[in-house]
């Protein structure tokens, strides 16, 4: 079976993450409930005629991408494999509300066909002119990992050599206004520093889109292995750290194995208790790192953890910022990644240094 | 018909969301399709609401729309001829 | 590489029946379940024909033993039922003895829900409760707790048209590579005022009975419908001493990388995946004998498939036909409700008829099979086309 590495990477999020040439220099702080994008330089990237259809999370997509492709010195790849949990959502509620204030009357296509979930992976392919297998995964918080597993086996087995594999969603005005009500996002804003420990029920909702190039072929230039991933639908509390166990055991690696833990706690006072099992149990010494004060909280935010843990193992740099505790390392070889979203869609990600 | 081609450059420009062009940039005997204007077959659905929406005139066959849309010169007679609103 | 996957179960929700046998009858009788839509209030209701599934949400509902508060749309209604008959029909007794999965695939979602509720959410209490079934994975979630599956691999794919083909080609590759013992893959979609206008916008909804390959064809009906497959690996079947109902041989899934919505001329997305599927299943193109369309009744689609066919078959097009003028166009659910008339008919050695044809294509001379047909079948291929040029082949084989 050959090796899965990450060789290219493009960042759009809520800090200024698209300039590979920096890794989080200068951070944003904020103190909201839900937060936006930085945006590059759109036009740089794509064409008006183009553009002129796209809503922010088509854009965030292929742009990122373009940034992996550049990153990893790539034209053409093999496959496309995007996951994404809300879709495109701006397009879906442009289209619903028209439905309903016009009567079903005067709509127009545009929007209908931009609200497929499939649609970043389908202008990707046509700006490419790429006719390999394309893919959308479409499952809340493993929806990345689903296709980081999809592009791990084909590389695995040599069907493909060089694959693009990304996550992206995107916020929309109604769907943040009807999951306030709901209080899946924070009822007051909170300062992006003390979203570690609060709480309040919620989390603060952010978008982006996180892009990889992986391929099975070994280079100086990677940043990471993929050692292996694995979701899980549900998992009760308590079997937590039974279950990391078993995915470490799986993969020959031992607790004292892992020099960092990269965790996904978003603030949210009732689910955040997942990753303290660990963080508090057989990880309590390890080095722990969370990131989504960083980027905010979506489906695909895993993808930027992994966007993270990639740029620690290539730079050996860990920004003050996103740890937890402070154990001191200096060399980072392997790190395990875990996240959930409301207690499901569980995801376990081991990352090694090349 | 100086005002209703005026009327449809702007309109075109809006539904379009055409953001770098100007009523100025369109010439009226502009191809709006393929390399002119660089318009294509989803733009030619939008048109045809707009045509339903501001004129009245409901065409059934897409294809249709493709003769229809040639410019803004041909655009403009066709709508004079057959609107209802 | 190229041995099957065995399919050991199948389940279906459409509008031509309820459960596999009554979709087989309604299939050799040539019953087709296009009618006026009678659930959804649209003003397009006099202009538009749909298979609709007769079952209400309240008695779909019933069917499954839910509580009044549950939040299952109708997607995850139809899912959860399909998804059920076909874990019964392979005879699991416990889903947990062995590793198991659930693919599905959707792309109305919740929108059902969403859509009628929409600014509803933000006055009623009552209704809210439908926000967290509004996203696409919500309906496999709970097709797995339906299924019992816990602490395993479930995930949702959404590329349109092609989506359930692509759910069964991943659960394929998931069994092949030992990730999986047994998955259950398949789809699910409900009509919504979502779709109907949607596809409406794009001007390719026919206003009577749809009449695939046919020269003066209008357009699609839109349907609604569930199917799952359950996948075993090899192992289980000899652990269990399984009875297997066919395999899936081959597969492939390529981009047409053409247009958003319409298929380049020359169907090069769908050659691709013709292509590739033969190449998996490490057949050359006169080892098909039946291949089940897509063949949706757009101008577009049936003119670059039967393109399509023509090149990766020549001379030797094997039979085909379109099954969608019996249940409409089922958007996610296609690949899924077509894997399984796939199956049925390898079973029976039976190829549907493409039914309301009265014209030939003037752009080729291949016609699809307009008859019930009896015949020895091997192999059949099966095309699932969707947009963003998202194009999937499957092939069923009664051999492994």
């Amino acid at each position: 079976m050959s090796a899965v590495y990450i060789s290219g990477l493009g960042s759009i999020s809520c800090q200024k993450t698209f300039d590979n040439n920096e890794f989080l220099d200068e951070i944003i702080t904020y103190t909201d409930t839900v937060i936006t994008a930085v945006n590059p330089n759109y036009k740089e990237y794509i064409k008006p005629a183009a553009a002129r259809r796209m809503a922010k999370g088509i854009k965030m997509g292929v742009v990122a991408s373009r940034i992996a492709l550049n990153d990893a010195n790539k034209e053409q790849i093999d496959a496309i494999i995007t996951g994404t949990g809300m879709g495109c959502v701006r397009d879906s509620e442009k289209f619903v509300s028209t439905i309903i204030d016009n009567n079903e009357q005067y709509l127009t296509p545009t929007s209908f066909i931009q609200s497929t979930h499939n649609t970043v992976g389908g202008q990707i392919a046509l700006e490419l002119q790429c006719k390999g297998y394309n893919f959308t995964y479409v499952h809340a918080s493993v929806s990345f990992e689903s296709a980081l597993l999809d592009a791990s086996l084909q590389l695995e087995n040599d069907e493909a050599n060089t694959i693009l594999i990304g996550g992206v969603d995107e916020l929309g005005d109604h769907t943040v206004a009807i999951h306030k009500i709901v209080n899946h996002i924070k009822p007051e804003k909170i300062d992006s520093t003390a979203l570690l420990n609060a709480t309040t029920e919620g989390a603060v909702f952010g978008e982006g889109a996180n892009f990889f190039v992986v391929s099975n072929k070994k280079q100086a230039s990677n940043y990471a292995e993929v050692l292996s991933v694995t979701t899980y639908n549900t998992v009760s509390k308590n079997k937590i750290e039974e279950l990391a166990q078993e995915f470490l055991q799986d993969n020959d690696i031992s607790i004292g194995d892992i020099d960092a833990i990269v965790l996904g706690n978003n603030g949210d006072v009732k689910h955040d208790s997942f990753y303290h099992e660990l963080s508090s149990g057989i990880f309590q010494n390890t080095q722990q790192i969370y990131y989504k004060h960083l980027c905010g909280e979506f489906n695909t935010a895993s993808s930027f953890g992994v966007w993270l843990a990639s740029k620690i193992l290539k730079t050996q740099h860990l920004p003050d910022v996103v740890k937890i505790n402070n154990k001191s390392i200096t060399n980072y070889t392997t790190i395990l990644l875990y996240n959930q979203y409301r207690g499901e869609n569980h995801s376990f990600t081991l990352l090694r240094k090349c | 018909m100086e005002v209703l081609k005026q009327e449809l450059k702007e309109n075109i420009i809006e539904q379009l969301n055409l953001e770098d062009i100007t009523v100025e940039d369109i010439a009226d005997n502009d191809i709006l399709f393929g390399d002119g204007l660089g318009l294509d077959s989803i733009d030619a659905l939008e048109l045809i609401v707009m045509l339903d929406k501001n004129y009245g005139i409901k065409l059934t066959d897409p294809k249709e729309g493709r003769e229809i849309f040639g410019s803004i010169e041909i655009m403009a007679k066709y709508i004079t001829e057959h609107r209802t609103k | 590489m190229s041995k099957g996957v065995a399919i050991t179960g199948m389940g279906i929700v459409s509008a031509i029946g309820n459960n596999v046998a009554e979709n087989y009858q309604s299939l050799i009788n040539s019953d087709k379940g296009i009618s006026k839509i009678s659930k959804i209030d649209t003003i397009h209701k006099n202009d538009i024909m749909v298979g609709e599934i007769a079952s209400t949400n309240s008695e779909l509902e019933q069917q499954l033993g839910l509580s009044a508060d549950n939040n299952y749309s109708r997607t995850a209604l139809l899912g959860a039922i399909a998804a059920k008959q076909a874990a019964q029909n392979a005879k699991i007794l416990n889903i947990n003895t062995y590793k198991t999965g659930l693919i599905s695939s959707t792309s109305v979602g919740g929108m059902d829900m969403t859509e009628t509720y929409y600014y509803d959410y933000l006055e009623n209490k009552s209704s809210q409760k439908y926000i967290d079934g509004h996203h696409a994975g919500d309906s496999s979630q709970k097709i797995a707790e339906q299924l019992g599956i816990k602490q395993n691999l479930v995930t949702t794919i959404s590329t349109a048209c092609s989506s359930a083909a692509n759910a069964i080609m991943f659960g394929a590759r998931l069994i092949k590579s030992g990730k999986l013992d047994r998955v259950i893959v398949g789809g699910a979609d409900c009509l919504s005022k979502f779709t109907i206008n949607g596809f409406k916008t794009l001007m390719i909804l026919s206003d009577t009975y749809n009449t695939p390959f046919d020269e003066n064809r209008k357009g699609l009906n839109l349907g609604e419908a569930a199917a799952f497959l359950v996948l075993e690996s090899d192992k289980v079947i000899a652990a269990e001493k399984k009875e297997v109902l066919a395999y899936v041989k081959g597969y492939g899934n390529a981009n047409d990388a053409y247009h958003q919505t319409a298929s380049s001329e020359n169907g090069d997305g769908a050659t691709l995946a013709m292509q590739k599927a033969l190449k998996v299943a490490n057949y050359t193109a006169k080892d098909i004998d039946y291949i089940n369309a897509h063949g949706t009744a757009t101008g577009n689609n049936d003119l670059s498939e039967g393109r399509a066919i023509l090149r990766v078959f020549e001379d030797n097009v094997p039979d085909f036909s379109s099954t969608k003028a019996y249940t409409g166009h089922t958007l996610a659910a296609a690949g899924a409700i077509e894997a399984v008339y796939a199956v049925l008919a390898l079973q029976n050695n039976i190829i549907y008829p493409n039914l309301n044809f009265k014209t030939q294509m003037k752009e080729f001379d291949i016609t699809p099979q307009l008859e019930l047909k009896e015949k020895e079948l091997q192999t059949v291929l099966s095309n699932s086309l969707g947009f963003g040029g998202n194009c999937s082949t499957l092939i069923f084989s009664k051999e492994q």
